[in-house]
């Protein structure tokens, strides 16, 4: 019941959200809504490549997702595909819940 | 209790307020037998940096073992240890915190699961290790890193 936390796209997910400078550009593109590669490359302080690099992992998670304009590349977060985080919390929810509910009948019958 | 998804995706938190005296509540959280009677066998001592084991039936994805370790006793008050499920590099690291607060009719119990270590020497170390060695760590379990 504790671990189970597997759809198929959490491994995406998680090895995305490893990375400081992704969780940054993440995190960002949550805060400010859509945002141009040059402009996260300003804010991330990295090379533009790199900041490409990161996105392109951040798309695999379906984190990210992108339209082009012009010449220029706008991304914009995704958060509901932050769910398999969220699975933890579902299941260990439900784990901590119950123990709780265990906690209480076995104070009702311990000695004082 | 609160909806801790809403804070942070890091934390939960489960609360409850028992009406039971707080020393009751220490007793069934501290005590290895007792604790069994309602959280799962185990090993446990209440001593600063035991280790020890819950264990409970093996699922799919999980040997039923947590490894643990004890970061903190303070007595009648609070309670912390380390949460580790498949292994304790390449598992998955959580801390939990127990915190005992006297409360009308009885005594309220907060309970914390956190992604990060809280306790001091890992905070010196920064917020960001704690989260990197959880994700990272996750990302092995479920790539099926642990048996």
């Amino acid at each position: 019941m504790v671990l189970s936390v597997t759809p198929a796209n959490a491994n995406y997910v998680f090895r995305a959200l490893s990375d400081p400078t992704r969780r940054a550009i993440f995190e960002e593109l949550t805060r400010q809504g859509e945002k141009t590669v040059h402009a996260l490359t300003r804010y991330a302080g990295v090379s533009q490549p790199t900041v490409s690099k990161h996105l392109t992992v951040l798309k695999r998670a379906k984190l990210v997702r992108h339209r082009r304009q012009g010449r220029e590349t706008h991304y914009r977060a995704q958060p509901d595909a932050l769910a398999p985080m969220a699975d933890w919390l579902t299941l260990y929810g439900a784990f901590w819940h119950d123990r709780f509910d265990r906690l209480e009948a076995f104070l009702e019958r311990m000695e004082p | 209790m609160s909806n801790p998804a809403a804070e942070s995706p890091r934390t939960l938190v489960v609360e409850r307020v028992f009406p039971h005296p707080q020393e009751k509540l220490w007793r069934a959280l501290t005590e290895g037998p007792l604790l069994a009677q309602w959280m799962m066998n185990n090993d446990f001592e209440p001593v600063l940096g035991r280790k020890f084991q819950f264990r409970t039936e093996p699922v799919a994805h999980w040997n039923g073992v947590v490894d643990c370790e004890v970061l903190m006793v303070d007595p009648i008050q609070r309670l912390s240890y380390n949460w580790g499920v498949g292994g304790s590099d390449s598992g998955l690291q959580w801390v939990v915190l127990w915190t005992l607060t006297p409360a009308e009719g009885g005594t309220h119990v907060r309970m914390e699961q956190s992604g990060f270590r809280s306790d001091q020497q890992a905070a010196y170390q920064g917020a960001s290790y704690g989260w990197q060695k959880f994700f990272g760590a996750l990302e092995k379990v479920l790539s099926g890193g642990t048996s």
